[in-house]
């Protein structure tokens, strides 16, 4: 478990103070996937540096396990960094370092011997899916595979944290989804707390079992994934939420005008709903037609979310009992935006 | 035909002023290079946001560093001779030019090593320091091995600027090709032998720009 207590970041310029992280609590359990999702200036890099002490808090204390990491000694300090793992957006790598010797770095550091080493560094290589580059340059590859060393770098000393520092930011879409993959998959295959911090609601929404949004140096609002796309309570969560669901009520009153006839309603899929076939079910049942007229339903780690409007025309009692069906019978919310 | 091209040049001698060339100048950038490194490193490290960031050493070394390179190398030169009677025993001869050769030449390369050093990415250095490096493995596995092209080819610039201040040397008698084409050529009023030195040393630094250049091309794996 990490816990953070209290955790201030003040920055001075010149005479200026700049609070970069204010009076921060917060709770990581063991083995899940947690995202820090900001704008940038919001304090998230400067949160996930201080969990390393790569820049030192003016206040709080934060423990990692058993550990105390505030309290800790220089040197201390550095024996207990083999055991947290960073990644960054700018991968850091050694260009002077072949693949393999980039990977070997952090075991040096750690004293591993040399056989020793040689075997991890192919275990690593074969766990990121790097094979047959191990003699390559970072120079000769692309951004994915750099990310690929960078993450098989900070797994070296098998450490029980890892931090990912924007970790996607700088690659395309594609491969930040190869990345996320791996991600996952380290997560579940090493039992590896992985703490992300991004701005991308894409990337949280994909791997992240809880999230936390930061704004100003502050936890604005935190909870499960799923919770905090389908009530975005603070406006730059909703931002947020909208980078990936794009700005439903944009289009509505545009809708409202095109469809005159029936029902206007706005379906909310929530985990398991999604996979109901609620549709057809409803066209089955009822003596109406369902015309979709927008909508997305997107995945994310714990089950589907996602909305859909609809008009609903027929009878207006059918309809009546077509809405009143979704209601009762299914887990799907109903918000009926029109009537006829 | 070259005898009466060249009717004052001693073939002998002159293999042996090129050979002093070599020897002082060779010697020289060993001794700078060491130096300019432990110089360099200091003032990158006490810089501000360093490792070992620390105002007033990094002026006391900043300092050091400008006088030195203030000088002009053949005062320098002549400053330094009580320094290298007391070090060598002699002022005279190629030996003697090398403390002043080294102390001439070691700050100007200190400088380009800062500047190799600071073209180090930030983040590489971080990254080194979040695996929980010692500021020695930065140092030897992250600063060094990282700059290395820049300090290759800044030892190349030395190394030329070098071989003009073994020419230099000749006024205290160090031998060499400056000294060569000083006394047996100018003084004597025998311009060919001037010349002939002239075209050796601009030989001289052609090779060792070459070699400069094979050698930082091949470490530059960037």
């Amino acid at each position: 478990m990490i816990s953070i207590e209290g955790l201030s970041k003040i920055f001075r310029l010149n005479q200026k103070q700049i609070t970069a992280v204010d009076n921060l609590d917060l709770t990581i359990q063991d083995g899940e996937i947690f995202g820090v999702i900001g704008y940038s200036g919001a304090g998230k890099s400067t949160l996930i540096r201080l969990l390393n002490r790569l820049e030192e808090p003016t206040s709080g204390k934060i423990t990692i396990g058993e550990q105390e990491i505030t309290a800790l000694s220089k040197d201390k300090l550095r024996v207990a960094r083999q055991n947290i793992g960073m990644i960054f957006q700018h991968f850091n790598l050694l260009w002077s370092r072949t693949v393999s010797e980039n990977i070997a770095f952090p075991l040096e550091i750690a004293g591993v011997s040399v056989e020793e080493r040689e075997k991890r560094v192919n275990e690593l290589i074969d766990l990121v899916g790097l094979s047959g580059r191990e003699n390559a340059y970072p120079s000769q590859l692309s951004g994915g595979q750099k990310q690929r060393v960078g993450i098989a770098r900070a797994l070296a000393n098998n450490p029980k944290v890892l931090l990912c520092d924007e970790a996607t930011s700088a690659l395309d879409p594609e491969t930040t989804n190869s990345i996320l993959d791996l991600l996952v998959d380290i997560n579940e295959r090493l039992g590896l707390t992985i703490i992300l911090i991004t701005h991308e609601m894409h990337v949280i929404r994909k791997i992240c079992n809880r999230v936390a949004v930061m704004e100003n140096g502050k936890i604005v609002e935190k909870g499960e994934v799923l919770d905090v796309f389908l009530k975005p309570k603070q406006p730059v969560t909703k931002k947020f939420v909208e980078q990936v669901m794009g700005n439903q009520d944009g289009d509505l009153e545009q809708l409202l005008v095109d469809h005159t006839t029936g029902e206007l309603v706005r379906l909310h899929f929530v985990g398991e709903s999604a996979n109901q076939a609620l549709i057809s079910n409803i066209s089955k049942e009822f003596n109406i037609e369902v015309n979709i007229l927008q909508g997305k339903i997107t995945q994310t780690k714990l089950g589907a979310y996602g909305t859909l409007i609809v008009q609903i025309n027929g009878e207006q009692n059918e309809v009546k009992n077509t809405i009143h069906f979704i209601k009762e019978k299914t887990s799907v919310e109903v918000e009926v935006l029109a009537h006829a | 035909m070259l005898k009466e091209l060249f009717p004052n040049v001693v073939l002998e001698e002159l293999i042996v002023a090129t050979g002093e060339t070599f020897y002082m100048t060779l010697l020289a950038l060993v001794g700078t290079v060491i130096f300019g490194i432990i110089l360099g490193l200091l003032l990158y490290l006490t810089s501000s946001e360093n490792l070992w960031e620390n105002k007033g050493l990094n002026l006391i070394v900043a300092t050091i560093v400008n006088i030195f390179r203030a000088i002009p190398f053949i005062i320098l030169i002549l400053l330094l001779i009580p320094f290298t009677t007391f070090l060598m025993g002699t002022f005279r001869g190629s030996n003697a030019a090398l403390p002043a050769l080294i102390i001439g030449s070691a700050p100007f390369y200190a400088r380009l090593v800062e500047i190799g050093l600071r073209e180090v990415d930030r983040g590489v250095i971080e990254a080194a320091q979040s695996m929980g490096a010692k500021t020695k493995t930065i140092i030897f596995k992250v600063l060094l091995p990282e700059s290395m092209p820049a300090l290759v080819s800044g030892a190349t610039v030395t190394a030329i600027a070098l071989i003009g201040y073994t020419a230099v040397a000749g006024v205290i008698g160090a031998g060499g090709l400056g000294d060569f084409a000083y006394y047996h050529g100018f003084v004597r009023r025998d311009f060919d032998v001037v010349f002939v030195c002239t075209v050796l040393i601009i030989i001289i630094v052609f090779i060792f720009q070459f070699i400069g250049d094979l050698i930082t091309k091949k470490l530059d794996k960037r």
